[in-house]
């Protein structure tokens, strides 16, 4: 049904960076030169055949390096992108749904947190609990899942007073046919396009809490962590901290153009054509 | 009214060999041409009104368009000429448009509410296109304007012109539309569906409006509608379209009378479904009691103390125009809004009031069929799912027997089982009622609800749906309460009918009975307001229906609006 040819350029060149990207985190171990931690040479060596990227700050091999950071950032940022959506679109949809009190309680709970800055508010509660992936993952997730929340209560809201969600009701359906198979399926286009930012979102908050030192704890380190490992090396004219924050943008953007067009299909009359 | 067409007389627009397309965009197929309209040809003389009348989709409306030069999103003229004056227009460029349109050509849209620009008063709409022009001075064209006022009957002629869109009610709004169309004084006026959207009552003041101003102002005048009857009081002659192709073009006599092709003839002998009445049994199926609802906690009552009653087996029509609170009796009796007064009973036993508290047993007895099919159906389940679920829910029923089920029931709705992989957004709309139907019937219900099921459907299409209804009556053993604002159907299949007006049952009983005068007041201008399919019947029934608005206007506290087109 999808017709290669007819993906425009942008979407294109999106779909082939982040796939690059979600290949060099899965087979990380295999395509890496050399280990994560693994000390092969000098500080902050120029870039070489030895070492295409050159090294870091203790001299491991920053390649190698970047390519188990994608593998890490990648795999926090979508466990917290899965957490946020499962957690705010079922509460979305329970609470247009249900409406009343349960509408109310959550509503007012969700502008609760979000009046407060989210970066604030990450690195107040990591600083208090233990910093180690699962937490990462809760507090990123959780308050994502705000974002989510509203968006999808304010399309669950119009969905439910569709006539066929008025029949499934008539009919006696159970709340789990009616949010499951009444309105996920006509809600999921918004959603879907909605995940690719939210992802984005999850990745440059994990490099941001890397970066303060709140995030993924050496020896590991996500892109965010790796900026901040290097970042000494440029007042000495040392590139090595660019090629992570680049990598980070590479993939936000490819990230984004790809969402962008899912975006146009799925609103566009026309199929996305033009 | 000439009933013979003349031809060589003074010829005003000629439209030759008129092709039009479109591009289309099918989801996951390149994009294709589609023909709208295969080479039609139609000459109209000054003065006179011819009815362009189809089904949707017949081209009418391109037809009627391309008269000014316009096509509407994406629509291209790509053959033929239309002559208007003497000239090509389709020749004369942008430039050539800008001149024509709202000077020699105007144009009175369907919906008056959504073609007004609500930011802007009345007056500085209507005269609009007259400065646009330069053919008057500002205070030539107010002063015209107010004469079209007067003339389009419209109320306080000298002030409305002061009021905003939305102060006025949608008839008054269509007749100003009107006026906006005549005040620079075009040769022709393209009326696209203007009475529509309109309530009966409201319809026939329009309509009436409309035929005086075209006789007095001598202007020509393309006439598109769906509905014949309307048609045949205002046109001097008829053509009839179907899939963008002439089927008949006549005097408006003889295609109401002795209409000649197959087409023409069904479109003409529409109503001919027969439902004998059926005598009330012992004890009724459903049976409301002084029911009384409201919306928003209380405040705005829509039912006032309703009492009817449905036969098992029969069908009850409930009539009345909008906002006269049939829709929300059949929302009270559901439990969708719980009635504050007022018992429902049903197989003898009471219904609990909110449809939370109801067992299954009685959701299943109790089926709705909606108006519009296509938003009663999810559109990402196929028909197989849709009409399957109920056997799911109810019955317990899966796998391949349901599918044997559901094979039966496409039967009953005359389709084939080949529909049931298919997605709703596949089917046309008379398929997709069918379909709400068949799920309706899936769960072998004793009562169904429908409302306004035939409303949103083209005239052939939904005489289908009611013979299938009727059959299906027959066979299965189920009530109707049915709501409609149209007497045509309530006369073709109800055995006992309530007539609704302002959340009153203003008229109840057998069928027989409550079309038998002596009508009050209010059944008897519903009755004669509904067009008939002759010509002249217009001119007959406005003094009647006249008479008829003094007098509701007597009995009814809010009777001013109702007789200014509420």
């Amino acid at each position: 049904m999808l017709d290669i040819k007819r993906i425009p350029i942008p979407a294109l060149i999106g779909i082939i960076l982040t796939a690059l990207f979600v290949l060099a985190a899965v087979f990380a171990p295999w395509i890496a030169p050399h280990g994560n931690g693994e000390i092969v040479g000098d500080v902050w060596e120029p870039m070489s055949a030895a070492h295409l990227l050159g090294t870091d700050n203790l001299g491991r091999d920053l390649l190698s390096r970047m390519i188990y950071g994608a593998r890490i950032t990648l795999f926090i940022a979508v466990l917290a992108t899965v957490l946020s959506f499962s957690l705010g679109a079922i509460l979305g949809f329970s609470a247009a749904v249900f409406g009343g009190w349960f509408d109310t309680l959550l509503s007012r709970l969700v502008d609760l947190l979000m009046s407060i800055p989210t970066l604030i508010m990450g690195l107040v509660v990591l600083s208090v609990l233990p910093t180690n992936l699962v937490t990462l993952i809760l507090v990123m997730g959780i308050l994502d899942s705000t974002r989510v929340y509203r968006l999808s209560r304010a399309v669950a809201v119009d969905i439910n007073v569709m006539d066929y969600v008025e029949a499934a009701k008539l009919r006696g359906e159970g709340s789990g046919w009616i949010i499951f198979r009444e309105i996920l399926p006509n809600a999921l286009s918004p959603l879907v396009s909605e995940l690719g930012l939210r992802f984005i979102y999850a990745v440059l908050f994990l490099s941001t809490l890397s970066f303060l030192g709140l995030g993924v704890q050496p020896p590991d380190a996500d892109w965010g962590g790796m900026v901040k490992e290097n970042k000494d090396g440029i007042v000495f004219g040392i590139a090595a901290a660019l090629i992570p924050a680049a990598a980070i943008a590479a993939l936000a953007i490819s990230v984004n153009l790809v969402a962008d067009w899912i975006l146009n299909r799925t609103t566009s009359l026309k199929g996305g054509r033009g | 009214m000439v009933e013979v067409v003349k031809k060589g007389g003074d010829t005003l627009l000629d439209i030759r060999n008129l092709r039009i397309e479109a591009t289309v965009y099918p989801p996951g197929e390149s994009p294709k041409n589609i023909v709208l309209v295969h080479d039609v040809s139609l000459t109209l003389e000054k003065g006179k009104v011819l009815g362009l009348i189809g089904e949707s989709g017949a081209g009418k409306s391109t037809i009627g368009l391309s008269s000014m030069g316009y096509g509407r999103g994406g629509v291209r003229i790509t053959g033929g000429e239309v002559i208007l004056n003497g000239r090509d227009i389709l020749k004369g460029g942008k430039e050539g448009f800008r001149k024509l349109r709202g000077r020699e050509v105007c144009y009175v849209a369907q919906s008056a509410a959504a073609a007004f620009n609500p930011a802007h008063r009345l007056m500085d709409q209507v005269v609009e296109a007259t400065l646009l022009h330069g053919t008057a001075t500002r205070a030539e064209a107010e002063k015209r304007a107010v004469a079209l006022f007067k003339k389009l009957s419209l109320p306080n002629p000298e002030t409305i012109g002061e009021r905003f869109p939305h102060q006025v009610s949608g008839g008054q709004l269509q007749r100003v539309m009107t006026a906006m169309a005549l005040c620079s004084e075009p040769d022709l006026i393209v009326f696209d569906e203007p009475t529509t959207a309109l309530d009966v009552t409201t319809q026939i003041d329009v309509l009436a409006a409309i035929k005086d101003a075209i006789r007095d102002t001598h202007v020509a005048a393309l006439y598109i509608t769906h509905d014949l009857a309307v048609v045949a009081q205002v046109s001097d002659e008829i053509m009839v379209l179907r899939h963008g192709r002439l089927v008949e073009w006549g005097g408006t006599r003889q295609i109401i009378k002795e209409p000649r092709q197959e087409y023409t003839k069904a479109l003409v002998s529409m109503h001919d479904i027969e439902h004998a009445e059926q005598k009330p049994g012992a004890t009724p199926l459903l049976s409301v009691r002084n029911v009384t609802a409201a919306y928003g906690g209380g405040c705005i009552k829509v039912l006032k103390n309703v009492s009817v009653d449905i036969y098992p087996g029969q069908t009850l029509a409930v009539v009345g125009e909008s906002g006269s609170g049939k829709s929300t009796l059949a929302r009270a009796i559901t439990g969708l809004l719980p009635p504050e007064q007022g018992t429902v009973t049903f197989d003898g036993r009471p219904l609990a009031n909110r449809l939370a508290d109801r067992p299954k047993e009685d959701l299943r007895q109790l089926q709705m069929i909606y108006q519009m099919a296509d938003v009663a159906m999810n559109p990402r389940q196929t028909v197989g799912t849709i009409i399957g679920r109920p056997l799911e829910l109810y019955f317990g029923i899966k796998g391949r027997e349901r599918d044997k089920r559901v094979a039966e029931l496409l039967d009953a709705i005359e389709m084939g089982k080949g529909f049931s992989d298919r997605y709703p957004a596949e089917l046309s709309g008379g398929q997709k009622q069918r379909v709400c139907i068949a799920r309706s019937l899936a769960a072998k219900p004793k009562l169904i609800i429908c409302d306004e099921v035939t409303s949103a459907l083209d005239p052939l299409v939904a005489n289908g749906i009611l013979k299938l209804l009727l059959n299906l009556q027959q066979h299965e053993k189920v009530a109707y309460l049915f709501i409609t604002h149209d007497f045509a159907t309530v006369r073709s299949i109800a055995d006992s009918i309530g007539v609704m007006y302002r959340g009153e049952v203003v008229r109840y009983g057998a069928k027989s009975k409550v079309l038998m005068p002596p009508f009050d007041a209010y059944t008897g201008l519903l009755l004669s307001s509904v067009p008939e399919m002759r010509p002249g019947w217009l001119d007959e029934i406005r003094s009647s229906v006249t008479a008829g608005f003094a007098k509701m206007a007597e009995m009814s506290d809010e009777g001013i609006s109702l007789a200014s087109g509420h």
